[in-house]
């Protein structure tokens, strides 16, 4: 499809990161990343358990935004049931970040001295037990050196050189499978998995995306292209998922 | 014949000391025991831990100075991320904070609750929350894993509380209570994590009449967890208490509103805050609309 647009294409993105997940909780939070969840349960990854976004595992394909919207109840998982399953490990988290360096560790808790920040962001939330414990990607609409930088301010989300030094046994749960932008998706598949271009997404270049990072990006002769939404996909998202497009509140182009 | 536990707020707040550690429950800006917390606003109580998954509730008391330290997961109003009060008190420095991962936040209300010093887990391990606060330490496993490896885990430590402040949809006057929305939080770990639980209730109904509402997978709280019982209709307002009522968002906005000038928090604290009693501040709010 050549109409798709920058924000489709990151649905699209998110999407592919749940390939192969087969039956787990599937727990994309932000907008984009939702409809990227559900776009996966709808096609490709048909067995994907999914939140109505509160306390219901939801069957159905929801809207998101559509504050009334019916949810297929399957089961019950409020919050201290779902600190069980995420402990428990059958869970695939996609969240967000302020500050994120090469080996994916991530800070959405302040900027500046922890002690006195110059910033309170969220707080530590559920990072630090959701990366130790099962699989992690992350959605970030903003690229920029600001977000993508040497040194993150406060470590939330553990990254592979953390997991590395705590030892195999202790990190045997730690996985970050991929980071989707706005510009593009990277992966760690390189040896001591430092952070790697994996595509690009269509109008962007290589170059675009090395100078929106903060630290020296891999870049291998694998870059691709993202893959473009194909037409039931697209019509899955603009009429199914996201009929009131507020996706592309989240990302524009 | 089930004793008689019904108090007022004031009734509550009096059994309350300065330096006390409070858990309030709920979460975010969701089934909070806001009539409660505005007592403690009426009132001369200071130098309070706060533990709680944080909403307009630490902000409020944050605002008003009456916290020394939070305890927390987060603090924030669902659809204002960041609770805007919080925030300038610990960019200002000075509320004292134990930022946890949330749940880190339950093990150490289910440690204390279970009387045992700490629970083992897994989450915290490799980030600066071990670094930040030195006072969460890690606890080599006694016992080997398939490969022979004795795993390090944090040793999350029990978390304590004086008194334990939540808010149920229903009550009998004894304290067996009843949450009708879809999640009850962590309330019950809060109630047996301390020495006093009071709870606040939309409406306290004859013990019979409990399974009327909802089934009894509904009755979470048992008045063996319960010191005092407080009816307070709306009492949860702003945050949510559905399926009772919705969170007053217009309120929660001008709330949020006034953490940008001292001006309009003085002002919002005397037209809402400094008022004689809870029946007053619902005569002030229901005569908004």
């Amino acid at each position: 499809m050549t109409d798709a647009t920058r924000d489709e294409i990151c649905v699209v993105a998110v999407a592919e990161c749940f390939r192969g997940d087969g039956e787990r909780l599937c727990n994309p939070i932000g907008t984009i990343p939702m409809i990227g969840g559900r776009l996966a349960r709808e096609t490709f990854e048909p067995h994907l358990v999914m939140t109505d976004g509160f306390a219901m595992f939801a069957a159905n394909a929801m809207p998101v935004g559509v504050p009334d919207a019916e949810a297929v109840i399957e089961s019950w998982n409020p919050y201290p049931q779902m600190f069980s399953v995420l402990w428990n490990g059958k869970r695939h988290v996609m969240m967000g970040a302020s500050q994120m360096d090469r080996f994916g560790n991530q800070n959405f808790a302040c900027i500046g001295d922890w002690h006195k920040p110059k910033a309170q962001l969220l707080g530590f939330r559920g990072a630090p037990g959701n990366t130790i414990n099962h699989t992690t990607s992350y959605f970030i609409p903003n690229h920029s050196p600001k977000l993508f930088v040497d040194h993150v301010d406060v470590v939330c989300g553990v990254g592979y050189d953390r997991a590395a030094e705590l030892g195999p046994v202790a990190s045997r749960f730690h996985e970050i499978r991929r980071v989707v932008t706005n510009l593009a998706v990277m992966d760690f598949d390189t040896p001591d998995h430092r952070m790697r271009l994996r595509t690009v997404h269509p109008g962007v270049t290589i170059d675009e995306v090395v100078e929106a990072t903060g630290f020296e990006l891999i870049v291998d002769d694998r870059v691709d292209e993202s893959r473009t939404p194909t037409d039931d996909e697209l019509r899955l998202i603009r009429q199914v998922l996201d009929p009131n497009d507020i996706r592309k509140s989240e990302v524009r182009g | 014949m089930i004793p008689d536990k019904r108090l007022t707020e004031e009734d509550v707040v009096a059994e309350l000391r300065d330096g006390m550690t409070i858990g309030i429950g709920g979460w975010a800006s969701r089934r909070k025991p806001m009539s409660l917390v505005r007592a403690i606003l009426r009132s001369p109580l200071k130098d309070l831990t706060i533990v709680s998954y944080g909403g307009p509730d630490i902000g409020l008391l944050c605002a008003a100075g009456k916290v020394r330290k939070a305890v927390y997961g987060f603090v924030s109003l669902d659809t204002i991320p960041l609770e805007p009060h919080f925030r300038i008190a610990r960019q200002s420095g000075t509320v004292e904070a134990m930022e946890l991962d949330e749940g880190m936040l339950l093990l150490g209300l289910q440690a204390a609750a279970w009387r045992v010093p700490f629970l083992p887990t897994r989450a915290g391990l490799g980030t600066d929350i071990l670094r930040v606060m030195p006072e969460i330490q890690t606890i080599r496993s006694p016992y080997a894993g398939p490969d022979g490896e004795h795993e390090e885990l944090v040793a999350m430590p029990a978390i304590e509380l004086d008194v334990a402040l939540i808010h149920m949809n229903r009550a009998d006057q004894a304290g067996n209570a009843q949450f009708l929305g879809p999640d009850l939080y962590m309330d019950d770990l809060m109630a047996m994590a301390a020495d006093k639980t009071f709870l606040s209730t939309e409406k306290i109904v004859p013990t019979e009449e409990l399974t009327a509402e909802g089934s009894f997978h509904t009755l979470r709280i048992s008045r063996l967890m319960v010191t005092g019982v407080v009816e307070a209709p709306n009492g949860a307002h702003f945050t949510e208490c559905p399926p009772d009522y919705g969170r007053d968002e217009a309120f929660q906005k001008e709330y949020a509103a006034t953490a940008s000038s001292p001006e309009l928090w003085e002002a919002f604290k005397s037209t809402y805050l400094d008022v004689a009693d809870e029946a007053e501040y619902q005569r002030v709010i229901g005569a908004r609309s």
